[in-house]
């Protein structure tokens, strides 16, 4: 477990403000403690400082996961956020997309949201810019990518995709391998 | 809220199911409406009589009566009754199937309904026609635990009369000759059920109302009193088969019913084995015989059933049994973090999943009955809302009762449903180190605590014997160690067969080690804790009583009240061996009288951090404390170091080892500082033999001296040094002897 390097913190939080834009200085300068990331086998962890000095006593091979798993740094040293991530990007999220009741299930799976699940969407979205899908019951389902700005929504066919599927908390049950 | 069910296709599933069975009941009925107003009048008149005599048992507290006795106070004892098992009645003759129905009916709806009446809890739209039930079961909530066990006679009803009869049997004497009658009331049932019209339509005309039922005992014995006399005769006794009979059923293939009846009988004599015994048969040709009745109905191997008839009473034993066969009822738990319960109740309700609170004792339970959706993969389960979890496994996190800003060490964690528990109680303040030894099994903890949205846990793949190595001082230690697992044979049949003496031991060995390491990563001077709860789900007294009194007698800790108002007490004696008295104040829970999984779950504080520093001085002070109390240590110590090294031999003299348990507990507080002078006068007496003691101490010791070296105070460390020299000095002085 080592702080990250000054190139790693500019590649994470470039992928970070893509979702939540400049309310990554809240996750940062938090009222109730510092918190921090962490890189641990290849996996950005966020934690308090009091976790982290507790989890300095575990040995390297024997630590599993310290507070929150963001994501993780590829091979090629992209940065990949992972759905259990959605905890602090949910509540900071700048563009929201609520999905029916209908599609919810389709997007737990691991599909596009089509416009015809698209319950709501936040105006001026930008083309690919990265929205937090919520069900209508404002539950947090997942991250993804806008395909279309909220103009060209409006329009479109019922069956084409405004939203690309990155991350659905479907995956908590099938990627629970590869979740840290 | 959520996604909205077609609301047309749902209503449409969910009473038309009933509503078939129903009329199936009916159809049935028909055919002997003829006596239909006849019987109508009757039954009013018997209600009416009823109802007075309701008013009478109303007043006197008749329900407390069973209460009590099995040491619960919860109000909603009707949850923790074990549903119906299922399986039996191969025969399905068209009289029996409508009863059967019917009575299903009455039982799934009477049971949320009910408690919904008690508890005021109307966010379910009921069913109109359900409605009616409710209202007049309003009246009689006091007879609730009545009904239960006359459904139970009336299911097993036909030809087996099962183990209804059996739940009765601890209290009512006049089990035997009720049993009879019923007897020979199906004989006449099966024999001719269409000449003899009159008692069948009564049998009918009971089973149809529901109202009816609770009384129906009551009822019955009032009216077969007198048949009742005629039959004590006629009541054929239960006889051992001979040898030749018992040779013969080793070539036939083995009838399970004749056996059950076997079974029953066999207790049935047990329990009054003066009365009922046959002339000279002793009482091991009964309890063999029904060892192997056992075995062979219930397919378990030899070794379980002798370590259960241990452990239960013989009326017991079978209620136990027939509730390992059927599953527990699943239930959820609230995850208070992302959501509240009423919320997460409507949500899931309006998915079609008919639910309820879990129990007055739990504000974040709910019970599922059935659910048209998988329950493990909603969008609320996958949202984080609740976590699937069984009813038995909220106990112990209840027990620890983690407070806010705490470090708390769940040592074996998987999969996580225990240490998200513990994270909401806490508020996702403090730290939780969730720790398991198999790292498979740590990534659903990973998973499930994400999900949950638990943010203050480090979770580390440490063998939990070590962890006083790694890190200590936490403020509570949950231990739910890793076991034989007889408590949980509904999840798992395979432990019927699979278990032996060797398992027991191996795990019980595993758990004294756990439980050791534990205490030692707990800090006693925390200002709000210092407490350890362990817990298993097994059953057996070796795997609970017997590591907790282990701890007590190795370390300083004592029990505390676990905070639980319900479940059974522990075992302060079973057979040779004698507890600490205070292993009461520890709790075990039954599948048959909570319905939950077996568990044992007990709660201990730290109250001192000294005997850490010095394992051999505690050693030391123990036999010092026995040398007061018994004026030949020499004779005490082999028994005493023979248990230390093999737990699996009993200790020889349990009596004189709880009474210098029980002294050293009460002396320890005061002996802190003299501790360790006593120590040394022991040794100097004691001489070679505490040598081995002190030595094995050593070990520990040195371990912890890694750790809290620098807390050590100077004047323990000189005390230590102090030692050294005197055993150093001892071992020449020996060297010296011996040239």
């Amino acid at each position: 477990m080592r702080p990250l390097t000054d190139e790693e913190t500019k590649i994470m939080f470039e992928k970070l403000s893509k979702y939540i834009g400049e309310n990554i200085k809240l996750l940062v300068d938090r009222p109730d403690g510092t918190y921090c990331f962490r890189l641990h086998n290849d996996r950005v962890y966020y934690m308090s400082e009091k976790i982290l000095k507790l989890a300095t006593n575990i040995s390297r091979d024997k630590l599993v996961s310290v507070g929150t798993c963001f994501g993780k740094f590829t091979k090629t040293r992209k940065f990949r956020l992972h759905i259990t991530a959605l905890e602090f990007l949910a509540p900071y999220a700048k563009f929201k997309v609520w999905v029916k009741p209908g599609a919810e299930q389709s997007f737990l799976y691991g599909n596009h949201v089509l416009k015809s699940g698209l319950g709501r969407i936040t105006e001026n979205t930008m083309q690919y810019q990265g929205v937090v899908v919520y069900s209508m019951a404002d539950v947090p389902l997942g991250f993804g990518v806008a395909a279309k700005t909220t103009q060209e929504c409006r329009r479109v066919d019922p069956m084409s995709i405004v939203v690309f599927h990155q991350a659905d908390v479907g995956e908590f049950i099938r990627n629970e391998d590869t979740l840290t | 809220m959520g996604r909205k069910l077609d609301p047309a296709s749902r209503v449409k599933r969910g009473p038309g199911k009933k509503a078939r069975k129903q009329q199936g009941a009916e159809t049935e009925l028909a055919k002997f409406i003829p006596d239909e107003d006849a019987e109508s009048k009757r039954l009013s008149s018997r209600a009416r009589k009823r109802a007075a005599k309701r008013a009478q048992v109303s007043e006197k507290p008749k329900v407390a009566g069973e209460q009590p006795k099995k040491g619960f106070t919860d109000e909603n004892s009707k949850w923790l009754k074990p549903a119906k098992r299922k399986r039996k009645n191969d025969e399905p003759e068209s009289e029996d199937d409508s009863e059967n129905y019917s009575e299903e009916d009455g039982e799934v709806e009477e049971q949320p309904l009910n408690k919904k009446a008690g508890k005021d809890q109307g966010q379910k739209v009921k069913k109109a026609g359900l409605k009616e039930v409710v209202d007049e079961d309003d009246g009689d909530d006091d007879d609730d635990d009545d009904d239960n066990d006359d459904e139970m006679v009336d299911d097993y009803g036909t030809i087996d009369d099962g183990s209804g009869d059996e739940e009765e049997s601890d209290g009512e004497e006049l089990l035997p000759i009720e049993r009879a009658a019923k007897k020979e009331k199906k004989q006449k049932e099966t024999m001719g059920l269409e000449s003899d019209e009159d008692d069948t339509d009564e049998e009918e005309g009971e089973e149809g109302d529901d109202d009816e039922e609770d009384e129906k005992s009551d009822g019955d014995m009032e009216e077969d009193e007198d048949t009742v006399q005629v039959n004590m005769d006629e009541m054929d006794r239960f006889r051992l088969p001979g040898p030749e009979a018992s040779e013969k059923e080793g070539i036939l293939p083995i009838d399970l019913k004749t056996i059950y009846q076997r079974i029953k009988d066999n207790i049935d004599v047990l329990c009054n084995f003066s009365t009922k015994r046959e002339e000279g048969k002793a009482r091991t040709e009964y309890i063999s015989l029904l060892k192997k009745d056992l075995c062979a109905y219930y397919s378990y191997n030899n070794f379980l059933i002798e370590k259960l008839m241990e452990l239960f009473p013989l009326s017991e034993l079978v209620d136990f049994l027939e509730a390992n066969e059927i599953q527990r009822p699943v239930t959820i738990r609230t995850n208070t973090l992302k959501t509240r319960r009423r919320d997460l109740a409507q949500a899931l309700i309006n998915r079609g999943v008919n639910l309820d609170p879990l129990g007055k004792w739990s504000k974040v339970g709910l019970v599922i009955y059935d659910s048209s959706v998988p329950i493990g993969a909603t969008p609320e389960y996958l949202a984080g809302q609740y976590m699937l979890q069984g009813a038995s496994s909220f106990l112990p996190v209840m027990a620890l009762s983690p407070q806010e800003g705490e470090s708390v060490l769940d040592m074996s964690s998987a999969p996580g449903g225990k240490t998200t528990y513990i994270a909401q109680l806490m508020r996702n303040t403090g730290v939780i180190v969730a720790n398991d030894a198999n790292a498979e099994r740590l990534k659903s903890v990973v998973g499930n605590i994400h999900r949950l949205g638990v943010t203050n846990t480090v979770v580390c793949n440490y063998d939990g014997r070590q962890f006083p190595k790694v890190m200590g001082g936490f403020d509570r230690v949950l231990l739910d160690a890793p076991c034989s697992g007889t408590g949980v044979i509904a999840k798992d049949p395979a432990v019927k067969t699979s278990k032996d003496e060797a398992d027991i031991l191996r795990s019980a060995h595993l758990q004294k080690e756990l439980i050791l390491s534990a205490i030692d990563s707990i800090d006693a001077q925390s200002t709000t804790g210092g407490y350890l709860v362990y817990c298993t789900c097994s059953v057996t007294v070796e795997e609970n009583e017997w590591v907790v009194d282990y701890a007590l007698k190795k370390r300083n800790v004592k029990l505390v009240p676990t905070g639980l108002d319900f479940g059974k007490e522990g075992f302060t004696r079973f057979r040779v061996r004698r507890f600490h008295p205070s292993l009461k104040l520890t709790r075990r829970f039954y599948p048959h009288s909570h319905n939950m999984d077996g568990f044992f779950v007990a709660k201990l504080k730290k109250f001192s951090n000294v005997i850490l520093t010095a394992p051999a001085e505690k050693e030391a002070e123990n036999e010092a404390a026995e040398a007061t109390v018994i004026t030949t240590p020499p004779v005490e110590e082999p028994s005493k170091s023979k248990e230390k090294k093999t737990p699996l031999i009993k200790p020889g003299s349990p009596k004189e080892k709880a009474q210098t348990n029980g002294t050293a507990m009460a002396t320890a507080n005061k002996s802190k500082s003299t501790g360790p002078k006593k120590a040394k006068v022991a040794k100097i007496e004691k001489g070679a033999e505490a040598k081995n003691s002190s030595a094995d101490g050593k070990k520990e010791g040195k371990r912890f001296e890694k750790k809290h070296g620098k807390k050590k105070s100077a004047m323990k460390a000189k005390n230590r040094m102090g030692k050294n020299k005197f055993k150093k000095l001892k071992s020449m002085l020996r060297k010296q002897n011996l040239k």
